[in-house]
């Protein structure tokens, strides 16, 4: 009898283990790569890197070497060292712009889901407004104005990425605000400010969480694609998006050029989406008859 | 009853629909003293939860209220939202129908009473812990120190119902709304909910209204019974009065429509034939007449209001109630 108790001891303690293995191979790769990235580009000033922007026209496009791990660009700039520094770019564009969605777009979201009213035709007209707008040309013509810099493109995209926060952020509060347990909070003498911070929240937090990983994907591109048209970061600042667009110079004699920066940022976006799926999915309490 | 701690006063709720005017509740009149129980029973859509939502002052924005609602000593109606937010969950509370939606999903079970107590009492953090875990276990939770980690999903039907009342039952109120609370349970469980609440409330001294629609529940568990239809109390009396000796035939369909034991397997079970009034469109006679066996054509013309029977406890709303005691082979 012992032993059989033993037994079954051991497989309830398995089970966490069990539940850690199913987040996949994947995940884990997933989380290895966006931890790399955000390690080298915290620490590029610390690594012994060679400066991303001293020329050494003599070895243009030079091969990989002990000396140029990943070779250099067109101007013989060290390309494993761009892309570290572009890396800076990309992470604080993608994550800066977002967090400025999640924050004012979740919360005129959830304060026009849950007073309804004129309030919420007022947000709601004003963002189709702003979606309304073709926000390339948006950008074209902000930046165009007030110049070019990391600040200005952080803030030009977080303003046209409240918008579609703001809508899932609403939507989610249309339909928790008229479940029973928001009306036994007012029952039990909650506060508007209680129910919206303590009872909708964190119920609306997990689908605008999942919308957040997304939007971080997205602008990375989005900064990848302003920098390709050369409206992103100001030269000699490198940035993934710049570096393919400089690469495609050179596409028929040295493709890695192009290729580096696109694998850098195609892996990067991966992984946002593999951990947000797989994190919305791991911590989601709402499993089943809820 | 000498003072009443709960008076509603000619209570009315309109509801404006794009089909016209909803009255959901008509000129209703109900008082409740400390520590005694009121059983609201009816059919579904007889404007129960209405009437316990306009004692709340809970009911939808575009609802409106006539009437008073006298709370000891305070009428709710004209109170402002921050003295009645001080009031409900200190004074009053309310158990839901269904444990599964009136929990929030993503908080756990200790979040939510220690918060509530928080608010409400001002404890710290470890008092109003150790609060929690004795209204847990005074709610017959078995191991209520591991509930509080855990979420309203990992918890039976049963069990979440148990932490409904026990958040209710927090700041101790004077007056607990208990709105179907055993709808949702299977049989076994709406028992022992039912002694639960019966337990507390004479522990507490509490007055509670028992919403229903079965009156099997309200029998045992009620000193006063109040039968709705189409928005109004069309027969109000002491328990004991009104299964000794109903006066309004709808009462009698609802005692009838309810399965018996000792019944004959196959028997008819005799439920009430047709369907309750569009409530938009306010019929001119008795609004059960349709529906009415005893029916007769006054009934269909004139509306019959609330009178005494031969004690002033007992109304009824009848031009033509039951004589006969009710015999219960009906």
């Amino acid at each position: 009898m012992a032993t059989l108790e033993l037994t079954l001891d051991e497989e309830l303690q398995a089970q966490p283990v069990k539940r850690g293995r199913k987040l996949g191979l994947l995940f884990w790769a997933a989380i290895g790569w966006m931890t790399l990235v955000f390690t080298v580009a915290i620490f590029a000033n610390v690594l012994p890197l060679p400066s991303p922007t001293d020329m050494d026209m003599l070895e243009r496009r030079a091969p990989f070497s002990a000396q140029h791990w990943l070779g250099t660009d067109g101007l013989g700039r060290d390309e494993l060292s761009r892309l570290i520094h572009g890396a800076r770019i990309s992470l604080v564009v993608g994550l800066c712009a977002p967090i400025i969605g999640l924050v004012f777009g979740g919360a005129l979201g959830m304060l026009a889901g849950y007073f309804r009213g004129r309030f919420e035709t007022l947000v709601v007209g004003s963002m189709d407004v702003l979606l309304a707008f073709p926000p390339l040309i948006l950008v074209l013509a902000v930046i165009a104005f007030v110049g070019q810099s990391i600040l200005n493109l952080t803030l030009i995209l977080g303003v046209l990425s409240i918008p579609a926060s703001m809508r899932v952020a609403r939507a989610a509060t249309l339909t928790l605000s008229r479940r029973e347990f928001v009306i036994a909070a007012q029952a039990l003498g909650a506060s508007h400010a209680r129910i919206l911070l303590r009872e909708l929240l964190p119920n609306v937090m997990l689908p605008l969480f999942a919308f957040f990983l997304l939007g971080v994907a997205v602008i990375i591109v989005v900064e990848g694609a302003l920098s390709f048209l050369g409206l992103g970061v100001p030269p000699p600042i490198s940035s993934w998006g710049s570096m393919i667009g400089e690469g495609r110079e050179s596409l028929d004699i040295a493709p890695r050029l192009a290729f580096l920066p696109a694998a850098a940022m195609f892996l990067t976006v991966l992984s946002f989406n593999l951990v947000g799926d797989a994190l919305r999915a791991l911590t989601d309490p709402r499993q089943g008859a809820l | 009853m000498d003072k009443p701690l709960l008076s509603v006063e000619n209570v009315a709720v309109d509801l404006p629909t794009p089909r016209g005017n909803l009255r959901a509740v008509d000129r209703v009149n109900l008082a409740l003293g400390p520590g005694e129980t009121l059983g609201v029973v009816g059919e579904s859509g007889c404007g129960k939860t209405m009437l316990s939502r306009a004692i709340l002052q809970l009911l939808p924005k575009k609802a409106k209220l006539t009437g008073r609602v006298m709370f000891d000593g305070q009428d709710l109606v004209s109170l402002d939202r921050e003295a009645l937010r001080k009031l409900r969950g200190r004074s009053l509370a309310v158990v839901f129908q269904d444990p599964m939606t009136s929990l929030n999903p993503v908080l756990t079970i200790g979040t939510q009473l220690i918060e509530t107590l928080q608010e409400h009492l001002e404890l710290d953090l470890a008092a109003a812990r150790k609060r929690s875990v004795e209204l847990l276990a005074a709610v017959g939770i078995p191991a209520p120190e591991q509930r509080l980690t855990q979420y309203p999903h990992q918890l039976s039907g049963g069990m979440r119902q148990r932490v409904a009342i026990a958040i209710a039952l927090s700041c101790e109120p004077k007056l607990l709304i208990a709105d179907e609370p055993t709808t949702a349970l299977d049989v076994t469980i709406q028992a022992q909910i039912l002694d639960l609440l019966a337990r507390e409330q004479r522990r507490r001294h509490m007055a509670m209204i028992l919403i229903t629609h079965d009156l099997g529940v309200v029998a045992g568990r009620t000193d006063e019974v109040a039968v709705m239809y189409a928005g109004r109390v069309v027969e109000r009396a002491p328990t004991p009065a009104l299964f000794k000796k109903m006066r309004m035939p709808y009462t009698e369909a609802l005692l009838a429509a309810i399965p018996k034991l000792d019944a004959a397997p196959h028997t008819t079970l005799p439920a009430i034939s047709g369907r309750p009034p569009d409530p938009t469109r306010p019929i001119k006679g008795c609004s059960f007449s349709p529906r009415c066996r005893y029916a007769v054509a006054r009934c269909h013309g004139e509306k019959p209001e609330l009178t005494e029977a031969e004690t002033p406890a007992h109304q009824y709303a009848c031009f033509h109630p039951i004589e006969m005691p009710l015999a219960r082979s009906a």
